[in-house]
């Protein structure tokens, strides 16, 4: 490998869990008799739906259209009948129900006519944007942004490396690592299609240290045109900018977009994603996951999405009771759920059961700077806590807290047990609300003033329309008034006339 | 499933400031008993005292508080100030004064600041600097030096000295510091090379303290191994102190004495280790850390060399305590991907 690693600040090395599931085959979960499928599963404008209750659609059906640009469409994940369209439980850390497609499987799970792209290298890198669009393909990392975004901006600036992240850094979690050593195939031409569509000049797979089985199946793969790299076991070495740092040793500037450092970074599962779209015209409808954790059988399970959490676990031979908590994503970045019955949706990679212990109390910071040591943005993590704690939120912004990725660190390793995470998201929501408010008061009186000045610009417009009119009347005024003098001269004159002619006449 | 929201992240690493504070007892240990073994057991009394004074107040301001006072108890922290305050006093000295001294650390300077977390004063140093400057006579009869006194003084005399008031066997059984027994022969217009001849001075900074010193110094090591501490301030409290004293020994070694007899003399090594590295009231940015024990290490320093008290730790952490806002403000690191200063 010629590459030379770089490293992030801080970071942890943690027990990983993850012998308990990347051992086993992923298994084909049967298929549910019902599906829930949330209208929104990525970041962005929710989706619309295009069927109504009681039509019949087929696997890979689009049946909710992209509405706006950050947005994309979303499909059938079997044959049946759309038996509801409502208001359903989602994965959302405030338990919240969001508008659901809900489909009725017919058991047969057949398949809509799909059109698979040929050639995908003699296509227009924009027109392979619009098949990744159109497959409902987004960050199956778990950041759920649309990739065709991503991707555009690939084409609107130069792009110098094209990463693909196979790196799970956080605990238990398993499912990249399986898809690799299942499909490595669909991985590596995912990532040519990638790299074509975005025309990137390098371009490089990272796996984590201890994924040996993954790195050997696209190490058979690759050619010269892509660059395999094993990086270093540290959490949270998968994050976005930390693998940037970690690969190339460049800062994705404070605020900005890895792009602005000339990379796009697309997820592993993406790539497979886009191979399927492209060659095969197939959308995202199923996924791996991860189910490990206190389930009695931890595996990877490939699941059509709107399968319910609780399927899944059931399918590892655990019920779910009130002596565990359902985790969604991993330990360190996931989210709780304590209603088993969401569905799975694009962006759930793992769904992790433990057992339920009480945090442990919250104890005053004692400033220790454990929690400096190991952030990797470098931030002053026992500040933040106490600017959020206070709503400080100039000294919030003043300190980066918007910089924080919350992966967890500072918690991790806090003695005082604080929730650290918590209070960061408080504190950037308290400072959102704050700026919508400035921009709503900033609103209202743009508002004022434009109403102001439409105003005046009528009584201008007013004004002037007066004047105009006074001048032209005056014009007018002249005009008839010579007009009339006109006409009474000539009538007299004619009258003169004609008493002239008479005069004469009589003459 | 409970109904509560949790928040990520849902595992810890099982560290908490109970651990932390156990292991900072554990870590005194080693100087514990060369203090034991050079001086006798009454430092343990002492400690004993001052422990259970802390505890018994720090219990009473829980209360009056209105605080969770188990949860606040099992932190350890009252055990620590106790434990340091102790060690700062002569083994001498009348429970009257440890009483005084631990109800100033602990309601003055912790409870009437908020508690654990919100003090900005070393309580134990602040408890110190008010007995210090309250009772500067009852200060100054330490045990006196082990090549000069026979025998160590035996547990009866310490009980009877720290419980009577003005007991007379105080006099026959104490002696001055090194560190004061220089100060007062530098004035006497001695030089140090006659002045370190004194049996008193031990090998290289006064007989039995200068191990007490070295014992603190490897229970620390073992808290930098456990992470219990970090590096910067002890490394920066022994540098700056090496390097100022070098300075002057170089400029002047007859006025000025050795950098290793102020490394292991009084209480440098037990503040670079323990009481400097005291979380709350040092400075949380790495750098600023590294400021902040250089300026405890001059301070303390320029105190022991021109001021009025032989040896000046107490004073330069409360000092150090007050300029801990400023550092931390001037020394937070550069975010990854900040641009610019
Ligand atoms: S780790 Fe916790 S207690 Fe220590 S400084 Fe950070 S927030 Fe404070
Ligand atoms: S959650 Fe935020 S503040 Fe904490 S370590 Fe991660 S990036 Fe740093």
């Amino acid at each position: 490998m010629t590459r030379e690693l770089h490293s992030f600040p801080g970071g942890l090395q943690m027990p990983t869990f993850k012998t308990l599931s990347d051992q086993e085959m992923s298994i084909l979960h049967p298929l549910p008799e019902r599906l829930i499928l949330p209208l929104q599963q990525h970041i962005g404008i929710p989706s619309q739906p295009c069927v109504s209750i009681g039509d019949k659609v087929l696997k890979g059906q689009t049946i909710a259209r992209a509405f706006g640009y950050v947005s994309v469409p979303m499909h059938a994940s079997t044959s049946g009948k759309i038996i509801d369209i409502g208001d359903y439980p989602v994965p959302h850390p405030s338990e919240l129900k969001a508008p659901c497609i809900v489909i009725e499987s017919d058991g047969e799970d057949k398949l809509f006519d799909i059109r698979p792209t040929n050639e995908y290298a003699s296509v227009d890198p924009k027109e392979l944007q619009d098949v990744i669009r159109e497959c409902g393909i987004i960050g199956l990392g778990g950041a759920g942004f649309p990739a065709h975004v991503k991707l555009n901006e690939g084409v609107e600036n130069a792009v110098d490396t094209l990463i693909i992240n196979g790196v799970e850094c956080e605990p238990y979690i398993t499912c990249d690592d399986r898809l690799i050593q299942e499909k490595a195939s669909y991985v590596v031409a995912g990532t040519r299609m990638i790299r074509h569509a975005v025309q990137a000049k390098h371009c490089v797979i990272a796996v984590e240290e201890d994924m040996p089985a993954a790195y050997a199946e696209l190490e058979k793969l690759i050619d010269d045109d892509i660059e395999l790299v094993k990086v270093p076991t540290r959490y949270p070495a998968g994050g976005e900018k930390q693998l940037i740092q970690v690969l190339t040793g460049k800062e994705v500037p404070s605020g900005g977009l890895p792009i602005h450092a000339g990379i796009v970074m697309h997820n592993v599962a993406t790539a497979a994603a886009v191979f399927r779209a492209v060659t095969r015209g197939e959308p995202v409808i199923s996924r791996y996951v991860t189910v490990t954790g206190l389930v009695e059988k931890s595996r990877n399970l490939q699941v059509l999405l709107g399968t319910t959490v609780k399927d899944c676990i059931k399918a590892c031979n655990f019920e779910a009771d009130e002596n565990c908590r359902v985790i969604l994503g991993g330990p360190m970045m996931g989210m709780h759920v304590t209603n088993p019955d969401v569905p799975v949706i694009k962006t759930t990679n793992c769904i992790l059961v433990q057992e339920n212990i009480p945090r442990l109390p919250e104890m005053p910071c004692i400033r220790c700077g454990n929690c400096v040591d190991v952030c990797p943005v470098n931030l002053l993590p026992q500040q933040l806590y106490w600017f959020a704690k206070t709503d400080n939120t100039e000294a919030s912004q003043r300190h980066h807290i918007f910089d924080c990725i919350e992966c967890g660190c500072c918690s991790y390793v806090c003695p005082s047990n604080i929730p650290l995470v918590q209070y960061y998201r408080y504190g950037k929501s308290q400072i959102a609300a704050e700026e919508r408010r400035r921009d709503g008061a900033d609103h209202a009186s743009a508002r004022f003033a434009a109403r102001n000045e439409r105003l005046q610009k009528d009584e201008r417009e007013k004004q002037s329309v007066k004047e105009e009119k006074r001048i032209a009347n005056q014009k007018e005024d002249k005009q008839s008034y010579i007009n009339a003098a006109v006409e009474r001269s000539k009538a007299k004159r004619a009258l003169n006339k004609k008493t002239l002619e008479d005069t004469n006449k009589d003459d | 499933m409970t109904e509560q929201f949790i928040s990520s992240p849902h595992k810890h690493d099982g560290s908490s400031v109970s651990v932390m504070m156990f292991r900072v007892c554990l870590a005194l240990l080693p100087g514990l008993l060369a203090y034991v073994w050079f001086f006798g057991a009454g430092i343990l009394i002492q400690c004993m005292l001052a422990v259970g004074f802390a505890i018994a107040i720090e219990y009473l301001m829980l209360k009056m508080r209105k605080r969770p006072v188990e949860l606040f108890l099992k932190d350890g922290s009252a055990i620590v100030t106790g434990l340091l305050f102790a060690l700062c006093l002569s083994p001498f000295t009348n429970w009257w004064i440890t009483l005084s001294g631990i109800a100033f650390a602990i309601i003055i300077a912790k409870h009437l600041y908020g508690g654990l977390g919100y003090n900005p004063f070393n309580p134990a140093m602040a408890g110190y600097v008010f007995v210090l400057l309250c009772f500067p006579a009852q200060m100054n009869s330490w045990p006196a030096s082990p090549e000069v006194a026979n025998t160590s003084p035996a547990l009866s005399d310490y009980i009877s000295i720290i419980f009577s008031n003005g007991d007379s066997s105080l006099d026959a059984l104490s002696g001055a510091t090194a560190l004061s027994q220089m100060k007062s022969q530098l004035g006497m217009m001695n030089m140090v090379s006659e002045i370190r001849i004194e049996p008193m001075f031990g090998h290289f900074a006064g007989a039995g303290w200068e191990w007490i010193s070295i014992g603190f110094m490897l229970g620390g090591i073992g808290l930098l191994v456990l992470r219990v501490i970090k590096w910067q301030i002890p490394l920066a409290v022994l540098i700056s102190m090496l390097g100022i004293s070098m300075i002057f020994n170089t400029y002047d070694s007859d006025v000025y004495a050795s950098p290793l007899f102020h490394l292991c003399s009084g209480g440098t090594l037990l503040c670079a280790f323990f009481i400097a590295t005291d979380p709350v009231t040092a400075s949380t940015t790495p750098f600023g850390r590294l400021l902040y024990g250089c300026l405890i290490g001059v301070l303390a320093y320029i105190i022991r060399c021109w001021g009025a008290y032989p040896d000046g730790i107490a004073f330069a952490v409360l000092l150090a305590n007050a300029c801990v806002p400023v550092i931390d403000h001037y020394t937070r690191p550069k975010v990854v991907g900040e641009v610019g200063s």
